[in-house]
């Protein structure tokens, strides 16, 4: 076995009862990989028990297992062939135990999905169908097991594979094979069977050496989520995995939803032997980088042609295995990427009862074990992309108090509610909300923020510079402070985008991002503002002193009063 | 990346993870090739620091070049290490001439759980590996106890796209597994790639070598010629005993090692 061996991940899945750990148990058998004390040990439980031996005891290590016949956890071993080496995961076929049959087969490129040849497809092998479908495992072959049962039929194994077809293609899974077995009797497992003649493709061991890895993942768009940044030493390091892409030093970044744009500095390294000029995805890397802004945690470090979407509103396809239901309104902790936030599910599209495929429109919960289409809405900015383009960063799970309850993937973003403006040139992106509107809710006795007009505004393009409740000029600059950018605007028209840096004062109104006016009048006063900036920004100093010496947010702003707030769009309290 | 770089850098994914996540985290360092493995991962993970403390359970019974071994190392590589014994087990005149298992829970499980009680840790970082024996297998990446340590395997947090269990009543812990996916001969080579200093027992002495260490009464030798690394990777592949069939204490019982560490026990 080289280093640079490969190595896949097989799942395998199927109905309570229709030999899942018999087949990896015989695999295991079958190969030599079962370690001599191991099949000893088993042997001497199982005459000490009275029962005879069953491969599945190679792998159901709990006692509790082992005497109920049943898979409850799910287990990882590994075996190799001349091809490769293999990860093997056992997962539990019993419905009380989905969760942990999720568990197993999230961490699988490949499944292998089990099915009795006398029960025929039951509603486990529907449900788990169901799973590696939404998981986006595709590479998936069909062992019907217990061929002896039915006197190895080739007539009843066709019945089977075009019920099973039938099912999986609803769902978008091909199955790569169909392939006839008894595991018990080690039929077509490693050898072709000399019971069914008629079966003329490959015997298990051989056809899971066809199944080909994905690839590309580097040469996807860069996504590098913030794991943490350290300051053991002198260097402040960003720390994190590549999760798709690579990253060269002297790459020019967008850290979002911050959106600062800086340089690579270095790659860090502790030995001498891992110093590198390039990282790709799958490292877990630190760096350092040219302008020392506050990160954090969650933010995505991407390049700036290939953004990721940042928003608080999408759609998803979820699984629910929660003890308690999941509820519409009620909040949750959403994790998506090293990303956490509190969330809540606006809308339940539709909930699928996944061994039926029926479906309930407009529901107002999902309860466990069922399959749901939803829109989720987040109480802060998250970044992420569409699972169909980039599976790690399209991907979340759902807490509901201390337990990971739900698990989903990100089918679009809805953009109809977005809750900034963006501005566009030249690749720079910009978000601003001083065209949001702020209303007194007389039905709340507070005063709210409402998004007003929202969208993406590129160079040439009029921007809403008079609203209901602000009034700008047409001439101004809108600084973004914390992006390190500012925006020219003439005649209600964005003219181009500038880093702050490089930003010459212009003797037009300079109004904050978020709408408060910054009071400079003349050059002096600006050279005085930049100087208290930068001073402030070294000192990471307090933002409200800082903002009261030079802000003033009532200067074009008035607050209206309002019946009630339109619950869709609103935005928070201030 | 190879496969070995695969393998580290999912563990350092973990280790950051678990730094990130715990206020109070430790180090479970039994001075084996698994868990020396590991404080290389933690020195990789944090770019030469190791930010946190590092706990040796220790029975007084291990084999004494493990304790000298262990001292040089801590010193070495700048280790803030916490050496704990069960002194009020000892005193009542716990030791191997007890039946193994209850040795075993007290000085080795017993003895952890004080370590996590007087420190209040919150996360504990331990280097148990899915091929080790069936319960292990059965592990999640970080595994939830109670207050007295159990783990209640039956009800096991799902645990999918390396979106692990951080949440969690205050007075549990964490157990932290980052090689949980390597196996014995990934270990082999990896120290042989990175050259990381191991105790001489793992390397055969007149036909005789330690696989799999522990205390020294429990612990059996295996016979072997292999004096440097490469040789244990190719011994390894060609054996089909497994690698704790020398470890006394997993075969009192066929669920032993579920009984034990149902309880707490690594």
């Amino acid at each position: 076995m080289e280093n640079n061996r490969e190595v896949l991940k097989i799942v395998v899945v199927g109905h309570v009862d229709h030999g899942k750990s018999t087949v990896i148990g015989r695999l295991l058998y079958d190969t030599k990989s079962v370690p001599e004390g191991k099949i000893e040990r088993v042997k001497k439980t199982c005459k000490e028990k009275g029962k005879p031996f069953e491969y599945a005891y190679l792998l159901d290590a709990f006692e509790e297992e082992q005497k109920q016949g049943i898979t409850i956890d799910t287990t990882q071993l590994q075996f190799f062939t001349e091809k490769r080496e293999y990860v093997i995961i056992d997962a539990p076929g019993h419905k009380e135990f989905l969760k942990n049959m999720i568990s197993g087969a999230a961490n699988a490129e490949a499944a292998l999905l089990i099915v009795d040849a006398k029960e025929g497809v039951q509603e486990q092998s529907k449900r788990h169908g169901y799973i590696l479908s939404l998981l986006g495992i595709q590479k998936v072959y069909v062992l019907v097991n217990k061929m002896d049962l039915i006197d190895y039929s080739e007539e009843k194994f066709n019945a089977i594979k075009s019920e099973m077809n039938e099912f999986l293609n609803n769902l978008r899974v091909y199955p790569l094979k169909y392939i006839p077995i008894s595991a018990f009797h080690g039929e077509n497992m490693t050898e072709q069977s000399v019971m069914m003649p008629w079966y003329k493709g490959e015997p298990v061991l051989a056809a899971i050496d066809l199944i080909e890895k994905d690839k590309g993942v580097e040469d996807k768009p860069l996504r590098f989520p913030i794991q943490d940044v350290y300051k053991f030493d002198e260097r402040r390091i960003i720390a994190g995995r590549i999760e798709s892409g690579s990253l060269n030093v002297g790459d020019e970044i967008l850290i979002s939803p911050s959106n600062k744009v800086t340089k690579v500095k270095t790659i860090e390294y502790w030995q001498d032997r891992d110093k590198m000029e390039a990282v790709y995805a799958g490292m877990s890397v630190g760096i350092t980088v040219e302008d020392e802004f506050f990160n954090k945690r969650g933010e995505f470090i991407t390049h700036i042609e290939h953004a990721p979407y940042v928003s608080e509103v999408f759609r998803a396809n979820l699984f629910w295995m929660g003890k308690n239901p999941l509820i519409k309104g009620k909040k949750y902790k959403l994790k998506l990427a090293t990303q956490e936030v509190e969330c809540e599910i606006i809308t339940v599209n539709k909930v699928i009862d996944a061994s039926t495929l029926e479906t309930i429109e407009n529901a107002n919960q999902v309860k466990t074990n069922d399959v749901a289409d939803v829109t989720i809405k987040t109480k802060e900015a998250l970044c992420f992309d569409e699972f169909k383009n980039n599976q790690s960063t399209g991907r979340f799970v759902l807490v509901d108090g201390y337990d990971v309850s739900g698990g989903g993937i990100v089918s679009r973003m809805e953009k109809g509610i977005q809750t900034a403006c963006t501005l566009v040139h030249k690749g720079l992106e910009m978000t601003v909300h001083c065209f949001d509107e702020y209303y007194f809710i007389l039905s709340e006795g507070t005063v709210r923020k409402i998004p007003g007009k929202t969208g993406v505004f590129s160079v040439g393009d009029v921007l809403p510079v008079i609203g209901g409740t602000y009034s700008y000029s047409e001439n101004l600059d809108i600084v973004n402070l914390e992006s390190n950018r500012v925006a020219k605007i003439r005649k209600s028209v964005l003219q181009e985008i500038v880093s702050f840096n490089e930003y010459q004062y212009g003797s037009f109104d300079l109004i904050e991002s978020k709408g408060s006016l910054i009071k400079v009048a003349s050059e002096e006063d600006f050279k005085r503002f930049r100087s208290d900036f930068e001073l402030w920004r070294e000192r990471a100093g307090k933002t409200a002193e800082f903002a009261n010496r030079w802000f003033d947010f009532m200067k074009n702003h008035e607050i209206k009063y309002r019946e009630v707030a339109n619950l869709y769009t609103l935005e928070f309290e201030i | 990346m190879d496969h070995l770089d695969r393998l580290e850098a999912q563990s350092i994914f973990i280790l950051r993870e678990a730094y990130k996540k715990f206020g109070k985290l430790g180090m479970l360092w039994s001075i084996g090739k698994d868990s020396t493995v590991m404080m290389w991962l933690a020195k990789k993970a944090f770019f030469g620091h190791c930010p946190f403390q590092f706990i040796h359970v220790d029975t007084t019974y291990k084999i004494p070049e493990m304790i000298e071994y262990r001292d040089k190392i801590a010193k070495e590589y700048n280790i803030d290490l916490i050496v704990h014994k069960n002194e009020e087990a000892l005193k009542e005149g716990m030791g191997p001439d007890h039946r193994r298992l209850v040795c075993c829970k007290a000085l080795k499980t017993d003895g952890l759980q004080q370590v996590v009680t007087q420190y209040e840790f919150e996360g504990l970082i331990l280097g148990i590996r899915r091929d080790e024996e069936g319960s292990r297998s059965k592990e999640r990446v970080f595994s939830e106890r109670n207050k007295d340590s159990e783990w209640d395997y039956t009800n096991q947090p799902p645990e999918l796209w390396d979106q692990f269990k951080t949440d969690f009543p205050k007075g549990n812990h964490i157990r932290v597994h980052p090689i949980l996916h390597w196996n014995e001969i990934d270990i082999w080579a990896y120290i042989g790639r990175e050259n990381i200093p191991l105790v001489d027992l793992y390397f055969a002495k007149d036909g005789k070598r330690y696989r799999s260490l522990g205390c020294a009464p429990c612990t059996g030798m295996i016979d072997s010629n292999a004096t440097t690394v490469a040789e244990i990777v190719e011994e390894l592949k060609n054996t089909k005993v497994s690698e704790r069939a020398g470890r006394a204490q997993d075969q009192e019982d066929a669920y032993a090692m579920q009984k034990l560490r149902k309880d707490g026990y690594m």
